[in-house]
């Protein structure tokens, strides 16, 4: 049996991470409900833009237009969205994987513009080609941020340097539920069935200029929304997965802690049996 | 016939709902040239300039500085979605005066690598911006 001098430093040092583990819960809960509030202003401009974008698609149907037809070269750009800080349970591991176990993805066609430091050094050891790291974003989204990007994306598209363009990040259903998604950004995919819908709503829609002109500056507003709507939401499941991961953490704690006071009584009660057995197998021997 | 003599208007940036009401009238710049939104206007997309954003309520008259973006005209609502939009309160004049003179500056000494559309741009939002404070 350990000693009760080992026991009790260790029980000390477990309180002491629950100490730890228990402020960082409370930390990201505050974090979470701003994060969350913000993904959920923004949201409104997503679901009415997604809208307008999928009538507008549905309207010109299969045109040949630039933004709707891969590029001329193999490379696929992934925007990988993790975040800077681990302790987060798995949040980040889970992203990485999206795009390390993706079936049908060269490791050589890949190019990472890694949005937080946890999934760069991840993809960067498995030997992705890191072309871009945006990390400080993740700690405040800005729109100028997914707009920068964007304008760089559709350059490089435009440059026929990739062909296409995904968006790997984690997506925000409540404070328990998150989703690692991938999002396939260039050529823009629209579901046929909604646009069936779209359609019969929006068959009198005019648009000034023509839908070709129009796609033209709508797209791009369009991807920097999604990418801004991304950001939101990946900061918000980062804080609720450390909410949780830290959640987790202090109760397995309290656990070990129990079960550590229930062995360093014992051990007292031991040493206090032997004591007694001493000094009465002493008392006789003298008596 | 008895038509409404107002209708919805919203006007969402990334980050906030920037205005939500009843309105007679909005007025703002697209691609296409300034137009006027009455209550009962055919559905139409738009493409927005920088200009200056109108808004007639039944009562008062507000003004905005609109930047970019695009709105969706229907007959009984409009919806702006903007990716910039500010209230003249919001506005630093005397950057808007230094973005104008810069611009300006870089439209006069036009060499190969300006980029003109981007100047322009810059040109006439710095221009919306200071009128919208007048």
């Amino acid at each position: 049996m350990a000693s009760m001098r080992d026991i009790k430093r260790r029980k000390s040092s477990i309180q002491g991470t629950q100490q730890i583990t228990k402020a960082m819960k409370l930390v990201s809960t505050v974090k979470l409900q701003r994060a969350r509030a913000n993904a959920e202003r923004s949201k409104s401009y997503f679901d009415c833009m997604f809208r307008t974008v999928n009538s507008i698609l549905s309207r010109v149907g299969h045109v040949e237009h630039k933004y709707l037809l891969p590029g001329n070269s193999q490379k696929k750009a992934v925007i990988v969205i993790t975040s800077n800080r681990g302790l987060a349970g798995g949040y980040n591991s889970n992203v990485v994987k999206l795009v390390t176990r993706h079936e049908s993805w060269n490791k050589e066609d890949i190019v990472v513009y890694a949005i937080g430091n946890k999934g760069r050094e991840a993809l960067a050891r498995n030997g992705y080609e890191i072309k871009e790291v945006l990390s400080e974003v993740v700690e405040e989204p800005a729109y100028t941020d997914a707009m920068l990007l964007s304008q760089r994306l559709l350059k490089a598209f435009a440059e026929d340097e990739i062909g296409e363009i995904y968006l790997a990040y984690t997506s925000f259903k409540n404070t328990v539920s998150h989703e690692p998604k991938l999002l396939k950004l260039l050529p823009v995919e629209f579901e046929e069935q909604s646009a069936e819908e779209a359609k019969e709503q929006n068959s009198i829609m005019n648009f000034e200029p023509e839908d070709v002109e129009a796609l033209d500056m709508i797209v791009p507003k369009y991807i920097t929304s999604l990418i801004y709507g991304a950001l939101t939401e990946a900061v918000a499941s980062e804080n609720g997965a450390r909410m949780q991961a830290m959640d987790s953490a202090t109760s397995n704690a309290e656990e070990m802690i129990s079960d550590l006071a229930l062995k360093y009584n014992r051990a007292r009660q031991g040493s206090i049996t032997q004591e007694l057995t001493e000094i009465i197998a002493g008392a006789e021997a003298l008596g | 016939m008895a038509e409404n003599k107002s209708f919805q208007l919203r006007i969402i940036t990334p980050d906030r709902v920037f205005y939500e009401g009843e309105v007679d009238m909005v007025e703002f710049n697209t691609t296409e040239g300034e137009i006027g939104v009455l209550p009962g206007h055919i559905p139409l997309t738009v493409i927005i300039k920088p200009g200056i954003l109108h808004i007639y309520e039944a009562e008062a008259e507000k003004h905005a500085a609109l930047h970019s973006g695009f709105a969706e005209v229907l007959p009984e609502s409009v919806t702006i979605l903007a990716e910039i939009v500010e209230w003249p309160e919001e506005i630093d004049e005397h950057r808007a005066e230094e973005a104008l003179h810069r611009a300006e500056e870089r439209l006069r000494s036009r060499t190969p690598e300006t980029d003109i559309a981007r100047a322009e741009t810059a040109l006439l939002r710095a221009m919306a911006r200071i009128e919208v404070l007048r």
